[in-house]
């Protein structure tokens, strides 16, 4: 077991800057994960997939995996001399934080295969984890035993030799196996508490076949349930993001795969929201300065225009929590206001917001449906500001200071409610900045290029925004803990993302 | 016309009975012949000839005069459709726009509106479209209000100025139509502007007085 000595070699051998910054940082407990303190934006430590393998001494692991690992350390191994210990815990970005986790192998078959490179990456990406790589990958069994041919439940009674202590050895604390069920439309996959040498969960999931459109979602939603099995938080694998493109509206899932166009080519598309239910969309249809808003079934490809939009210019609409509602911004001969209409019942056009020589726009509700929070430009220059849903009790919402902070624009309220992401001017640049919605307390989490439009992970953790940083505006994700950025979308020019609540099977088989 | 048509047929058989005793026949054979009725035939002849020259010249007139006055309608329609794409492009001129800001300019942004103030005082039937646009730059929601921003301060400086607020529509297409598709400052200049359409009542246009 050369691997995991050679992968902290590598992290040690790199380790001068990362021990300046997190030298400071308490060990805190696993069990209450921190943010890292200080506005230190986007850490560039682990800007992982797009890092050059300059001094990396991986052989045959994936490469994401190893670079992730590299990245990060593998956590503190028991032999290690306790001082060295205390040494190692400042150099490795608190490694309590993210517990190794470690996707065992198998041979069941093709699907399985996919299921597993699925999960894994989705772990991955959930950033809740160091993901622990090893040369050979999926050749070494460790431990597992092959599932025996015949047998009626052979399946489901195959219990694996678990080698806990080797696990351990590797840094894991916690490991994954996926086999099948005796029911061949089911998968199981078991989460392994290494330090507790024991079981954690069982998830038996259903799985759709290789070919069906639906089998990669339903791999993604075993990894949300490992996810919450180990943190006790749902993951954001089963999830997709909408975003224009040149005028069309496309759809990617959040790991990246199966890009789709959505709208139909002659017309153009602006300012994409999710129904609550993940199965419609929401969007404008501009036309020689007019625009109205359609909803969009994804499944029946059916497209309504929501009436009282059919005149003027209605573009960025955001809707309820339940669905009901959906408010807007509508531009015209009185400037541009926030609207509501009532979905549900298809009637009751409000005008939430009386700005005279003032513009309002670009809402976005609260989780509980109570508030809304929106731009004004009553200051002067566009701010966030915050009102209760039926338009009373305006106020502003995230602080400034008057002829110093820029333009801020953009505003989406967290699904847990107890942040607003938006974009703010930073001297001539846009910047994604996080809010606090009791404390007010603002923090700037990107620095790199021009970054707009953030949109929350149902996880509440990520934000998925636009980033020029590579020359074209594209699609990027941030882990708001971490600091960690990576690249989702990489054609033209992709612009005004919007994160789709967890999707959930029309029908599970 | 009706009437003439005996009268040629008698004198064309007058012609040819002529000819054929004159041509056609040894001339001892010339039975005697009234000449007066001859002459008189021949006179009569060439006064017919002369009426149908006459009528010819004064169709020929007409078909004359009919094309001078084509040629000139068409030449005055030529001139009132030069004039009004004249005008129509007078009227198109781009009101430019400082970064993220709304206000008309004094100046050239004013002359311009000055222009299109006389265009519409001159053209009472004119209604006018005015398109908002912005540069990349700004948000992309924010800018489709902030070209609103920009084709309202338009309408307002002209009906500020007299001119019916019916007669003036405003659209914004926020950053979706730059007409420069480069990412400098020369192009993003370019893409703040109002643009100005005829939305009606522009099939004739005038110029305005001392234009």
């Amino acid at each position: 077991m050369t691997a995991p000595v050679s992968t902290r070699a590598a992290v040690a051998g790199r380790g001068g800057s990362l021990s300046l910054r997190a030298s400071d940082a308490p060990a805190h407990h696993p069990a209450h994960p921190v943010p890292p303190t200080g506005a230190a934006p986007e850490s560039p430590r682990c800007e992982a997939p797009t890092r050059p393998l300059a001094n990396c001494a991986r052989r045959a692991a994936p490469i994401v995996p190893a670079i992730l690992t590299l990245c990060v350390a593998v956590p503190v191994v028991a032999q290690e001399p306790p001082v060295e210990q205390g040494v190692r815990i400042g150099i490795t970005y608190t490694p309590g934080l993210r517990p190794g986790m470690l996707v065992l192998g198998g041979t069941y078959g093709e699907r399985l295969d996919s299921v597993r490179a699925i999960v894994t990456r989705d772990l991955e990406l959930s950033d809740r984890f160091e993901m622990i790589s090893l040369p050979g990958g999926d050749s070494l069994l460790l431990g597992l035993t092959q599932l025996s041919a015949g047998g009626d439940d052979t399946a489901g009674t195959a219990i694996p030799f678990v080698n806990y202590s080797l696990y351990a050895a590797l840094g894991a604390e916690w490991a994954v196996s996926l086999t099948p069920e005796t029911d061949s439309t089911r998968v199981r996959a078991t989460l392994y508490d290494v330090r507790g040498e024991t079981p954690r969960e069982v998830v038996r999931s259903g799985l759709r076949p290789l070919d069906s459109p639906d089998f990669r979602m339903s791999a993604h939603r075993i990894a949300d349930e490992l996810v919450l099995a180990a943190t006790g938080e749902p993951g954001f694998a089963a999830t997709r993001l909408l975003f224009i493109q040149r005028g069309r509206l496309y759809r990617v899932d959040a790991d990246g795969a199966d890009l789709e166009v959505i709208s139909p080519p002659e017309i153009t598309a602006f300012s994409p929201e999710w129904m609550p239910d993940a199965g419609r969309v929401v969007y404008s249809e501009l036309s020689e300065g007019r625009g109205r808003i359609v909803v969009h079934d994804l499944e029946t490809e059916e497209r309504r225009a929501v009436p009282p939009t059919a005149e003027l210019l209605n573009y960025a609409a955001a809707v309820s929590p339940t669905g009901e509602l959906l408010a807007f911004a509508r531009s015209g001969d009185d400037g541009t206001e926030v609207y509501r209409y009532n979905l549900a019942q298809d009637c009751c056009l409000e005008r939430l917001t009386v700005g005279r020589f003032s513009d309002n726009l670009s809402p976005t509700f609260s989780p509980d449906g109570r508030q809304i929070a929106y731009v004004s430009t009553r200051p002067g220059l566009p701010q966030i500001y915050v009102m209760a849903a039926d338009g009373t009790g305006q106020e502003l919402f995230a602080p400034f200071d008057y002829g110093v902070t820029g333009s801020s624009n953009a505003p989406e309220w967290s699904p847990d409610g107890t942040r607003i992401a938006f974009h703010r001017d930073v001297q001539g640049s846009l910047q994604v900045f996080i809010m606090d919605s009791r404390s007010r307390a603002v923090r700037q989490l990107t620095s790199a290029g021009r970054n707009t439009d953030p949109t929350w992970a149902p996880d509440g953790r990520h934000l998925a925004f636009v980033s020029d940083r590579t020359g074209r505006r594209q699609i990027w994700v941030i882990d708001i803990e971490t600091g960690r950025v990576r690249q989702l979308t990489t054609v033209g020019d992709a612009r005004l993302p919007a994160w789709s609540p967890r999707i959930v099977m029309p029908t599970e088989p | 016309m009706r009437l003439s048509v005996p009268i040629a047929l008698t004198f064309g058989a007058a012609v040819m009975v002529a000819a054929a005793c004159g041509g056609g026949q040894p001339e001892d054979v010339t039975p005697a012949v009234d000449s007066a009725a001859i002459r008189d035939s021949i006179r009569r002849a060439d006064s017919l000839a002369a009426v149908e020259a006459a009528r010819r010249d004064s169709i020929e007139r007409a078909r004359m005069e009919e094309q001078r006055i084509r040629r000139e309608r068409e030449e005055a329609a030529r001139r009132e459709r030069e004039i009004t794409v004249a005008v129509v492009a007078m009227l198109a001129e781009h009101v430019n726009f400082d970064f993220d800001k709304s206000n008309i300019r004094p100046g050239q942004d004013t002359e311009l509106l000055e222009t299109k103030l006389g265009i519409m005082q001159a053209n009472p039937a004119l209604q006018v479209l005015i398109v908002g646009h912005c540069d990349e730059r700004g948000s992309d929601e924010y800018n489709m209000a902030l070209g609103m921003r920009r084709a309202l301060s338009a309408k307002k400086w002209l009906t500020d100025r007299g001119i019916d607020e019916g007669r003036i529509t405003v659209r914004s297409m926020g950053e979706e139509q730059p007409v420069d598709a480069r990412s400098n400052e020369d192009a993003w200049a370019k893409n703040r502007r109002d643009e100005f359409a005829v939305a009606g009542g522009g099939t004739v246009l005038v110029r305005p007085s001392g234009m």
